[in-house]
């Protein structure tokens, strides 16, 4: 089965792509855009998606510096 | 003293941390291939920088599953002397030998330069060959070298004597939390910075200040 695991940086810990995504896109005149954070996807064909959770925590993600939401289906 | 420096695919500076361990007196440096899991006759593991795996997925990620990071996370739970050094260094925090993470820098740009690296901790096995407060003039180089550890866990290392290296005179590179620029693990015996002191071992390159951290070693092992 699909699945999609999308990876953030953890919410407090500084992300400066995010901040230079956000500061540029008023330069090309869209505005009110804040809270910009870039992150990471991984798509996946799993068997067992009960696997997902712990491949997040030894591979996919470093939970000390990043939060995971694993989506599965299309 | 016989070094051993690790290779893996995409390792880029194996050969000058070869050539700085063997400036250390007496001592001796062999490359260590990541398929390999032998550590006979090594009495202490360099992980030099580059870009193992080609740092896909998050620097030093898949490194840490290669069979030799096996034996050298063996090696340093039997007190054995561990250095990483810039993509060493993530690689031994993905390991979870160190405690924290490198994050990329906070200006997002690859930086190259001298920085002054102070000498925070003299009592390790890495450093006892400096003196406490000395700074070192240490050539960096990374995109991904801002050391981020929450901050119950800086609490826990500062009094714990972990935090080894620091970046001086205002000059942290990366936005390192605490200005850190290197660390240890609890029991001293593994250490990670990003500077590169295998690059400072010749006075032709401006700086020998890198040589006192394997002539450390050296002496730890005496």
């Amino acid at each position: 089965m699909k699945a999609r695991v999308l990876i953030r940086p953890k919410a407090g810990i500084l992300d400066p792509q995010g901040i230079a995504v956000e500061r540029a896109l008023p330069a090309l005149g869209f505005s009110g855009v804040s809270e910009v954070h870039v992150g990471r996807l991984v798509e996946l064909e799993v068997e067992d998606e009960t696997q997902l959770e712990d491949m997040c925590r030894k591979l996919l993600a470093n939970p000390l510096i990043e939060d995971y939401e694993i989506l599965v289906g299309s | 003293m016989n070094f051993g420096v690790v290779q893996f695919p995409g390792t880029c500076d194996e050969r000058d941390a070869v050539l700085a361990c063997e400036r250390v007196e007496g001592a001796s440096a062999q490359l260590l291939w990541h398929g390999e899991t032998s550590l006979d006759g090594i009495d202490a593991v360099v992980i030099p920088g580059g870009f193992s795996y080609g740092d896909y997925l998050r620097v030093g990620a898949i490194a840490r599953f290669s069979p030799m990071m096996e034996s050298v996370a063996r090696f340093a739970s039997d007190g054995g002397v561990v250095l990483g050094i810039c993509n060493g260094f993530q690689v031994l925090c993905e390991a979870g030998l160190l405690p924290g993470a490198l994050l990329p820098n906070v200006g997002l740009r690859f930086v190259c330069r001298q920085v002054g690296v102070e000498v925070v901790n003299a009592e390790t096995s890495f450093t006892r060959a400096c003196e406490p407060g000395q700074v070192l003039s240490i050539p960096v180089k990374h995109t991904t070298g801002r050391y981020y550890a929450p901050g119950v866990e800086l609490e826990r290392m500062e009094a714990h004597g972990q935090i080894v290296l620091r970046y001086a005179h205002d000059g942290n590179p990366n936005g390192s939390s605490n200005d850190i620029a290197g660390v240890s693990n609890e029991a001293g015996n593994v250490m990670g910075l990003m500077p590169h002191p295998e690059h400072a071992v010749d006075p032709l390159t401006g700086s020998v200040d890198g040589l006192t951290l394997f002539t450390s070693m050296a002496v730890a092992r005496v």
